[in-house]
């Protein structure tokens, strides 16, 4: 434990901005108005999958306040990949819909009109002619050889390096099976969530004097979303900028660049000051929320606990495109082994298409579903070969000096100092064995 | 029909930063010529207290009150580069930023201290209050308003300097997966104590107790508030949410908070913490990431504690009761 002797790190400062917050005296996005301003809403797909065979904007174009309409026609750079810029690719997602729609909520086609009021009643009367095209849901029934194929490159995964999936190969699973005294096999499911800020995604691009273009947005990553945003639009990069840093709750919901190109376009287009604010509904159905898992394990397993054998084949279902999911599933892999000592490990991580909301970034990328399946997996073994469940965990927990199946060695691990300290929380006594173990002492082998 | 109580645990760490395409963030410092520091920075602000954290680490370092700092974030023009906010990243990135920025516009503050005192820079000492004085005879001092007044109209100088911490790209190698994504590693165990009704299958958490180890805290009350604010979203997440019940099914998505259940007040379960301190290697005075790793504990040792509880292991959350009257069905049901 630490004895330096400190001034103000680690000490409670009232948090500088939270009166403001707690008073309603914060600023954000939706607060900001100019004179002048439109709105832009979304024309989205009621459909999970289908060909689009044409937009009619003729009614739409009548309502009073209706600005003007855009279309993939009218982006520079429609198909993007968001984490271009660390070198993840191909492009595969549409800023705004060509020939086909690949979930419910996909943006087809951006109305900006005088008030929010016009736009949303111009966007109920685009009229869309769309070819239902069947769908898949399940991750799995997506990798069968009749799926329907969602992307250009003709198969329903994001390809690793010449690989279906990202892969962790540490010793040799298959010896250990041998070996092993107990194989214990479960899978575990986890479903979408929502990230559920207080403050919805949203952004306001003004148009400046002197050619440059003001963003007002809740982004968590202000640069990020810049350089995409440049890309996407095919402008230089100092033409923007963008102003944020107070956002009301993220999670990872606001690492997407959804509304700044567009909104950046609109006000390109009409010289004016646009705001696109997702409503609650877009939020939840439409941008991106925590993907869905399933993981199946196979542990090898010796009568004394010791897992010395787990092999792991999970599946990401990322929806209809990329956004953060690829990352996720590298970030899945190195972490779903879990903080214990395994001398054998194989690990196949999927990130699966389906005609779903896309999934990406929230808190925990993927590795909170990876600890929920493992704990509970670890339970179930502890069962199984009959000790408790913190026995189980302390005979295999990981110490300084171990290496993880990533090939990296442990140098910061605590695990058993929480568990201990958990345990004389509750006053659950703990065995001698237990209580004296530490992270930084290596166990006997 | 009855009501069964469970106790549940899970023990968990969690990786601080995400560098596979290499990870950097960068901060810089001025003193204005009345002595404030302004701290300009990129960053983000998610309502984990970011800007505040980092007036602290700024503070430490230059030896000022934590008042006499300013964060000025976020905006391209103005700011240096973030990655963003994500990833546990923020704190012990920004931090070691803030700390390089800060321990340069120190080492100035101290060269023009020396001049204005008449002592070399090694025989100085901050008092932590915003004065600068010769050790051990802090009679013989000088206000860091007078001194920022000097260096600006006297020696002409600019008390000034700039922070970049970069964790280097981390290639995977894609037969085995060798990899180095993180920086440090946070830890978590939490004992969940549950009640299930078997005839209405509802869950009810009596209470999430957890022991944390995060390097060190650098305001222990946002830490508690992450705490709180983690272990109540990791509850919804293996109790309440889903945008998707029927999964992988399509339908009966929910538009709304009506129609997309989260805990209140009423649900909030009895939460205690102990947060323990192994500083880093690499982290801020020894910081790791927090921020996500709250919400995930509770979420497998709510399950476990399920199965403690009606003696039926449901692996797929969220755990509605919809899901455990069913399995208590089907547990009910002699193998054939």
């Amino acid at each position: 434990m630490s004895t330096e002797t400190l001034n103000v790190v680690g000490k409670s400062k009232l948090r500088r901005d939270g009166l403001g917050h707690v008073t309603g005296k914060t600023i954000y996005v939706n607060d900001i108005n100019f004179p002048d301003m439109l709105t832009l809403k979304m024309v989205r797909s009621p459909v999970p999958h289908a060909n689009l065979k044409g937009i009619d904007f003729s009614e739409a174009e009548k309502v009073t306040g209706f600005v003007r309409a855009l279309t993939y026609e009218d982006v520079p750079k429609n198909i993007y990949t968001i984490l271009t810029l660390i070198g993840v690719g191909p492009d595969e997602e549409m800023v705004l819909a060509e020939d086909k729609v690949r979930y419910i909520g996909e943006p087809i086609a951006a109305i900006v009109a005088e008030t929010e009021e016009s736009a949303m009643e111009a966007v109920s009367r685009v009229r869309l002619d769309l070819e239902e095209l069947p769908a898949v849901f399940d991750v799995e029934d997506a990798l069968k050889p009749d799926a329907p194929i969602l992307k250009d490159w003709g198969t329903n995964y994001f390809v690793y390096e010449g690989h279906h999936c990202r892969r962790v190969r540490f010793g040799d699973v298959e010896k250990g099976f041998q070996q092993a005294q107990f194989i214990i096999e479960d899978c575990y499911q986890t479903t979408p969530i929502e990230h559920a800020p207080s403050e919805t995604t949203g952004c306001i691009a003004k148009p400046e004097a002197d050619g440059r273009i003001t963003v007002y947005t809740n982004t968590q990553a202000l640069f990020f979303t810049l350089d995409n945003t440049a890309i996407i639009l095919q402008v230089p990069f100092q033409k923007l900028h963008l102003v944020g840093g107070t956002v009301g709750g993220g999670f990872g919901g606001k690492v997407d660049v959804i509304v700044e190109p567009i909104a950046t376009l609109a006000a390109m287009k009409t010289n004016r000051p646009v705001k696109y604010v997702f409503s609650r509904q877009e939020e939840m159905q439409a941008s991106s929320s925590r993907g869905a898992w399933r993981m199946y394990f196979k542990d090898g397993v010796m009568k004394d606990g010791r897992i010395i054998a787990r092999q792991i084949t999970t599946y990401a279902d990322s929806g209809a495109y990329n956004r953060h999911t690829p990352y996720a599933v590298t970030k899945h892999a190195a972490n779903i082994a879990g903080p214990y000592r395994i001398p054998n490990v194989w690990i196949d991580a999927h990130c699966v298409y389906t005609n779903r909301q896309p999934g990406s970034a929230m808190r925990g990328f993927g590795v909170t579903p990876a600890s929920f399946a493992l704990e509970m997996q670890m339970d179930k073994i502890a069962d199984q070969v009959g000790l408790d469940p913190w026995a189980i965990r302390f005979i295999n927990a990981y110490q300084n000096g171990d290496m993880k199946p990533h090939r990296k060695i442990v140098e910061d691990a605590t695990l058993i100092e929480v568990m201990q300290a958990a345990a004389e929380m509750v006053g659950h006594d703990l065995p001698e064995e237990y209580k004296s173990m530490s992270s930084w002492a290596r166990k006997e082998d | 029909m009855a009501k069964f109580k469970g106790t549940g645990i899970a023990a968990v760490n969690y990786p601080t930063g995400m560098n596979l395409g290499g990870d950097p963030s960068q901060a810089l410092i001025h003193s204005t010529t009345t002595g404030t520091f302004v701290i300009s920075l990129s960053s983000t602000d998610l309502g984990q207290g970011l800007k505040t954290v980092i007036a602290q680490i700024a503070a430490e370092v230059l030896g000022v009150s934590f008042e006499n700092v300013m964060i000025d974030t976020a905006d391209t023009d103005t700011g240096p580069h973030c990655m963003g906010t994500f990833a546990s990243r923020a704190t012990h990135r920004v931090g070691n930023a803030v700390i390089q920025a800060a321990e340069e516009a120190r080492k100035i503050m101290l060269e023009i201290a020396s001049d204005e005192l008449e002592v070399s820079p090694e025989d100085l000492e901050t008092d932590g209050e915003g004065n600068i004085r010769v050790k051990g005879s802090p009679d013989r001092s000088i206000n860091i308003v007078d001194l920022a007044l000097a260096a600006h109209f006297k020696y002409g100088k600019t008390i000034a300097g700039r922070g970049m911490y970069m964790k280097p790209k981390s290639d995977v190698d894609p037969e085995t997966g060798k990899m180095d994504p993180d920086s440090t590693e946070a830890h978590a165990c939490t004992v969940a104590e549950v009640e299930v009704d078997t005839e209405t299958g509802e869950v009810v958490v009596l209470s999430l107790k957890s022991a944390y180890e995060i390097g060190r805290q650098v305001n222990p009350a946002l830490v508690e508030g992450q705490i709180r604010g983690g272990s109540v979203m990791g509850m919804a997440h293996a109790l309440y949410e889903t945008t998707h019940p029927y999964y992988p099914a399509v339908d009966h998505m929910p538009g709304g908070f009506s129609e997309y259940p989260l805990p209140g007040p009423m649900e909030l379960p009895e939460i205690e913490s102990v947060v323990l301190e192994y500083p880093s290697v690499n982290g801020p005075y020894g910081v790791k990431g927090l921020g996500e790793m709250t919400a995930n504990s509770p979420i497998p040792a709510i399950a476990n504690a399920i199965k403690d509880a009606i003696g039926v292991r449901i692996t797929e959350i969220p755990i509605t009761p919809e899901k455990i009257l069913k399995a208590l069905e089907e547990k009910d049901i002699p193998e054939a």
